[in-house]
């Protein structure tokens, strides 16, 4: 079985009028998804990154470049990854079409985890 | 009310909301109220560490208690970085975040005299009466600015302008964070009963099966009153009257809509469908409710919600007794919405025809010329006296004044009703 890396992107939104019962109701939809994936024994792990602290090291004609981002040109920042098992991307696909994350507006980027 | 339970997430229903409500009174107790809005920030910090936290890391095992230390922890950072906040520090650092227990039952003493405390604070006789309900339900109660709008039917720069001003008057008027004492303290819960039991009307009168915030404002009226009824210094009779009211009121709401969304009267209401739990607890307040020797309003109309409930059919109903509270009710408040339905009443001891008299004297009243009910109830008494004309007249004067969906509706329809039988009497 192959594993593969859901890595989400997340796009900076105002949650200054989103409810606390809102809220719960997301933080709902991501466990019910992940319960759905873990019973089905296809969930190995996830984390959410700490924002904002990243560092990019760049190697610059034998010196190290060390800066604080961006980390990429757009707006999106990775957020978080589970990391699944599946067969092929198409049941990784599959696995993935109803993550919350993609309802509400952000992406995922499905990457195979190469095998040693 | 349904009992508390925890969804395959981990999480207790409603538990955001709650704890936001129990972290701002613990907050503003410890900031002070004039730095609610420092308060409600360290919270709304915490609630959203957790939405970007726990889809990805799942829900920790102490939900509550990570949202209680993430919104304490929120708010030392706030402090630091504020001076005049410096004599806070200890005890923000010291308050001790509760572990183990989760459940909103499972509320311990020092928390809960902090939710009263935040509650008296909202519905303070000092801040503007239309303000008192809102902040109710944005501070104790962790409703949205947007979802009060939609339960008071109001907009959404009304509610925020009123929350900022009433927050302002806290703040200038130095109100103190406290539970008062003697008769300050009964003026305050007076107060305060006045706020939720507008409270529960605003979610009761105008049902829409749509929805859902409207009978989450019944809830939540419901939860506070019993927060009061439940605190030693605030168990009062006329506490456990409201409570009682509201129980017993609540308890029918499973049968006022039927499956097309159409209102169904209290006489036609199908009795099996009423919630006995709540009857049970109703009737239980009511009992506590008569200890002492006052008889307030919400007395006499727990006591008239009561003889409803007690009734197995509307026709069973012990109309006498039912009169009796409502005169009882009238020498306290002489509102026409009283003589309304104390002419309810009269037409089902001595017919239709003596309730027209009773409502025909009120008719002119200022209070009454936007009421849908005064003109419903006369069509009403007459179609029971087959003058269908003139209730088809009544109907149309009721049927373009405010009210919700369902209760057009069904005047609507009782204005087709009249016509029908108008065409059937003069076809015979």
């Amino acid at each position: 079985m192959a594993s593969f890396m859901l890595i989400a992107r997340d796009v900076p939104q105002d949650f200054a009028d989103v409810s606390p019962e809102d809220m719960q109701r997301i933080i709902e939809k991501y466990v019910a998804w992940g319960n759905k994936l873990e019973e089905a024994g296809k969930k190995r792990a996830g984390n959410k990154l700490r924002d904002g602290e990243g560092r990019v090291l760049r190697g610059n004609s034998g010196k190290l470049a060390v800066t604080d981002g961006p980390f990429s040109e757009t707006k999106e920042v990775i957020g978080g990854y589970w990391l699944i098992d599946a067969a092929d991307y198409d049941e990784a696909i599959e696995l993935s079409r109803d993550c919350p994350h993609i309802e509400y507006g952000a992406s995922l980027e499905i990457r195979e985890v190469e095998q040693g | 009310m349904s009992g508390q339970h925890v969804e395959v997430s981990g999480l207790v229903d409603h538990l955001f909301r709650r704890k936001s409500g129990q972290m701002v009174s613990i907050l503003t107790r410890i900031l002070g109220p004039a730095n609610l809005d420092a308060a409600e920030e360290s919270v709304q910090e915490a609630l959203l560490r957790a939405l970007q936290t726990w889809p990805t890391n799942g829900v920790p095992a102490n939900p509550g208690g990570w949202l209680m230390r993430v919104a304490r922890n929120a708010a030392v950072e706030r402090v630091r970085r504020q001076t005049r906040f410096a004599e806070k520090i200890t005890e923000l650092e010291t308050f001790d975040v509760p572990t183990g227990d989760d459940t909103a039952a499972g509320l311990d003493g020092p928390i809960r005299d902090d939710e009263l405390r935040m509650l008296l604070l909202c519905c303070h006789p000092l801040l503007p009466r239309e303000a008192r309900g809102a902040l109710t339900l944005k501070t104790v109660g962790g409703f949205s600015v947007d979802e009060i709008a939609r339960a008071f039917f109001s907009k959404k720069t009304t509610v925020a302008q009123r929350l900022v001003r009433a927050k302002r008057l806290l703040r200038e008027q130095a109100v103190p964070f406290e539970l008062p004492e003697g008769d300050d303290l009964l003026g305050r819960i007076e107060s305060g009963l006045e706020v939720l039991y507008l409270m529960f009307n605003e979610g009761y009168a105008a049902h829409h099966g749509d929805d859902l915030v409207r009978s989450e404002l019944c809830q939540e009226a419901i939860r506070l009153t019993t927060l009061l009824a439940q605190h030693p210094k605030a168990a009062l009779p006329e506490v456990h009257a409201l409570l009682s009211l509201m129980l017993l009121q609540a308890s029918r709401l499973p049968a006022r809509l039927d499956e097309d969304g159409a209102l169904v009267l209290l006489s036609d209401q199908d009795r099996r469908k009423w919630d006995r739990g709540m009857i049970t607890a109703g009737f239980r307040s009511l009992e506590r409710a008569c200890t002492g020797s006052r008889q307030t309003e919400y007395h006499l109309q727990a006591g008239i919600a009561a003889v409803h409930a007690a009734a197995m059919s509307y026709e069973e109903t012990d109309w006498n007794q039912v009169l009796l509270l409502y005169d009882r009710l009238i020498e306290a408040n002489g509102s026409p919405v009283v003589a309304l339905n104390r002419a309810v009443a009269v037409a089902q001891i001595e017919g239709p025809a003596a309730g027209i008299q009773i409502a025909r004297r009120i008719e002119d009243h200022p209070a009454m010329r936007d009421y849908y009910l005064l003109p419903a109830t006369m069509g009403a008494f007459f179609v029971r006296l087959s003058e269908w004309e003139v209730a088809a007249a009544y109907f149309d004067r009721a049927i373009p004044l405010p009210c919700s969906d369902p209760e057009k509706r069904f005047l609507q329809k009782q204005r087709r009703y009249c016509d029908a039988r108008k065409r059937t009497q003069s076809t015979i």
